[in-house]
């Protein structure tokens, strides 16, 4: 089963289309990219899936269940735009937030007083929420949006406004949240977050979806079958099987090349082939990484 | 249903839980008697203790014979010239200098004091005159003290309501045009007061951008109409703690003035100047107080609030949803505030001076002015129909206004740093789930 499956979703505003036919597919227990540039329809796609708005037409089913008022209880969600009730005490905001999702008061405070513990941040409970710093209030309101134990949790650039000690721990914490079944929706612009946490992504570009699949699947669709390598002495390619991009010196007599290598080539041919004419010191496939076919891929798009 | 009445119960905590709350609920109905009080307090005991200042006269016409309730009258021997000095060097308070005078034309009667003199003095030195001179005048054309009272009469109106079911009613208008005064001002302040809480709750939460978290949970019109019916609780309360402690209150400082309300005490001193007023004037007052029904009018006081808040805060609401900033909400508080005006000044203009006039009874059935327009009017006795009539439509106003506010909330509390005008409020309106 599926943590979540949409099926062309599509949602316009009085002056443009904000989502147009996306279809998604989220596996259970995944920590999954939701990824696109500004304006994309990251936001109104995740407000959707929190029925904060409603899409115009298509599908969209939670644990195999179309989606409904009970999935409030069930989804945790950490908009991009931070916000806590500056007035109102740490404790009483985490009770009254777990209350909003459903929990019962009593529930609501053993949670909210395990999860303060954990973070170690018990001396805060009768802070108010203006007292507190932005990391410190980033974290309670970590704390708000886990502490009903959702299924799937929605996370908007969770790693902003988090030094890196904190965004480590936010990190641990995540994996954690995997580990005991969580399924973990993440919108972020930082690549890195994506290479390093994500399972899976799917990218939105101008209200479309343009790609989706595993991390694995993604980076095998877009690997150019390119390789580094490295060598002493100069050599050349006469073979058309290969082309040779780029050769430049390091030191001395080493140089770096890359090399493209044409269909049904294997790595070990171009190896075998290259002892032949170089003195091989490293050989390395050149894998493109997030970064590199989220650009490629919206810049592109942006050139139709 | 259930998440509505936490909404409600967090507004209600909020609120009444800050100390600024308690300060306005408590010190509110204590400051109003306190103030009165102690004016009261005041003026009786200056009355009493006042020394009496002296006045030297100096009296050509050998007319003048003092009365001393209010100025130690001397009597100075010598040229005015001379007086003047004297008065210069002297602490008295003034000099009066009374020349040889006709009784038909008495001129160049003149006080010269030190420091300007109030109107009270003078008004005192004058009829203290006038009496004299006229007593002369009597004298002069021998009428008769006794004769010239019993020229004097009074006449006073006394105005019985007849209610349909037979009953006389002693109704006294100044007293119920001071009720439907303080009502209407009141209901005005409340609506206003309250109204603007919700506009700035809900920028509050905007701005501060918790509203996406809550909405992910609730949806828009419950957070709204949790915020407005925590808030109308919140007065209600208030308005609980306000009547008893006014009327424990007042009936203290009733005992400790020996039974008279400090209202009356100065209808008293009122009369004392007007001693046409004097015999009537605390009987008739008391008997008109008892002939107010103030629970009806605390009963209706309480609905219209109810009706009035409900209809303006969730106008409000749709303007403190719409806006980022309350400096921005400014320009569209104007046209919700022009119904409420045009009631508020219709009060002193019309309803309360002819308020069974049409525009009057108008006034206080559509439902934008009626919480207002009806608290001036229902002192003096509303036809049932009226009322009941006024209060059906401001229950249908609210609902209508209550779904119009919901729906431009739910688009607008998500929307920043667009544009707003009611062009694009309208087109919010407009928009579909």
């Amino acid at each position: 089963m599926e943590a979540l499956t949409a099926k062309n979703v599509t949602k316009r505003y009085t002056n443009h289309l904000a989502l147009d036919q996306v279809s998604l597919t989220i596996p259970q227990q995944t920590i999954f990219g939701l990824l696109g540039p500004n304006g994309a329809g990251k936001t109104t796609f995740i407000r959707i899936i929190n029925q904060i708005i409603n899409s115009d037409s298509g599908e969209i089913s939670i644990f195999g269940e179309p989606l409904n008022e009970k999935h409030i209880g069930t989804i945790g969600y950490l908009p991009e735009e931070r916000g806590l009730y500056k007035k109102l005490k740490v404790g009483d905001q985490l009770i009254y937030l777990a209350q909003l999702k459903g929990l019962s008061r009593k529930v609501a405070t053993e949670k909210s007083k395990a999860w303060v513990k954990k973070f170690e941040v018990t001396d805060w409970w009768n802070k108010k929420v203006e007292d507190l710093s932005k990391g410190m209030a980033q974290k309670v309101q970590f704390i708000s949006t886990v502490m009903h134990e959702p299924r799937l949790i929605i996370l908007d650039e969770p790693f902003s406004g988090f030094d890196p000690v904190n965004a480590q721990l936010i990190t641990r914490e995540i994996l954690e949240l995997k580990e005991k079944g969580c399924t973990i929706i993440f919108s972020t612009h930082r690549m890195e977050t994506v290479e390093d946490l994500c399972d899976h992504i799917a990218l939105l570009n101008k209200s479309k979806k343009i790609l989706e699949g595993s991390k694995k699947q993604v980076k095998e669709t877009y690997r150019s079958n390119t390789y580094w390598v490295e060598h002493k002495g100069l050599f050349s390619l006469s073979s058309d099987k290969y082309e040779l991009i780029e050769q430049r010196n390091l030191e001395d007599t080493f140089f770096k090349s890359i090399v493209k290598v044409h269909d049904n080539t294997t790595p070990n041919q171009l190896i075998r082939d290259l002892t032949e004419v170089t003195e091989v010191h490293s050989f390395i496939e050149k894998i493109p990484t997030m970064s590199e076919i989220f650009i490629s891929l919206v810049k592109g798009g942006s050139d139709e | 249903m259930n998440k509505i009445l936490l909404i409600i119960q967090r507004e209600f905590l909020n609120r009444v839980q800050k100390k600024s709350f308690l300060i306005a609920t408590i010190l509110l109905p204590l400051i109003f008697p306190a103030i009165m009080a102690v004016l009261v307090y005041v003026a009786i005991e200056q009355k009493k203790n006042a020394t009496k200042e002296v006045v030297y006269y100096v009296d050509e016409s050998g007319l003048f014979v003092p009365d001393s309730t209010r100025f130690i009258f001397k009597k100075f021997e010598g040229s005015l010239n001379d007086a003047k000095k004297a008065l210069q060097q002297d602490e008295s308070y003034g000099l009066l200098y009374i020349p040889p005078f006709e009784l038909s034309n008495p001129k160049g009667i003149s006080l010269y004091t030190k420091v300007n003199p109030g109107p009270s003095e003078i008004g005192n030195l004058q009829s203290l005159l006038e009496n004299r001179i006229r007593e002369l005048k009597m004298q002069k054309f021998n009428i008769d003290q006794k004769v010239l009272d019993s020229l004097k009469t009074d006449v006073s109106i006394q105005s019985v309501n007849l209610s349909e079911g037979g009953q006389e009613k002693t109704s006294n208008s100044t007293v119920l045009f001071g009720v439907g005064m303080t009502c209407g001002i009141l209901m005005y302040m409340f609506i206003f007061i309250y109204g603007a809480q919700i506009m700035q709750g809900i920028i509050e939460e905007k701005t501060s951008k918790v509203v996406e978290v809550i909405v992910s949970s609730v949806k828009p019109f419950q957070l709204m109409m949790g915020k407005i019916v925590g808030l109308a609780s919140v007065g209600l309360l208030q308005f609980v703690i306000w009547i008893v402690l006014i009327t424990t209150l007042s009936s203290v400082v009733l005992a400790y003035f020996g039974l008279e309300m400090p209202q009356q005490q100065m209808v008293n001193e009122m009369s004392q100047q007007n001693p046409a007023m004097q015999n009537q004037g605390s009987m008739e007052f008391m008997k008109m107080m008892s002939q107010i029904p103030f629970t009806y009018v605390i009963f209706n006081f309480l609905f219209y609030f109810l009706g009035g808040y409900l209809l303006y805060g969730a106008l409000f609401a749709a303007v403190g949803s719409a806006v980022d900033s309350p400096a921005e909400a400014q320009q569209f508080m104007f046209p919700i505030t022009i119904p409420m005006l045009i009631a508020y000044f219709g009060l002193f203009t019309f309803i309360l001076d002819d308020p069974h006039g049409s525009i009057s009874v108008w006034l206080s059935i559509i439902p934008f002015t009626s919480p207002i327009a009806m608290m001036g009017r229902i002192a003096f006795g509303v036809d049932d129909w009226q009322l009941a009539l006024s209060m059906i439509l401001l229950i249908a106003g609210f609902i209508f206004t209550t779904w119009v506010a919901g729906r431009i909330y739910r688009v607008g509390i998500l929307m920043h740093g667009t544009k707003i005008n009611y062009k694009v409020m309208a087109k919010w309106f407009m928009m579909k789930g």
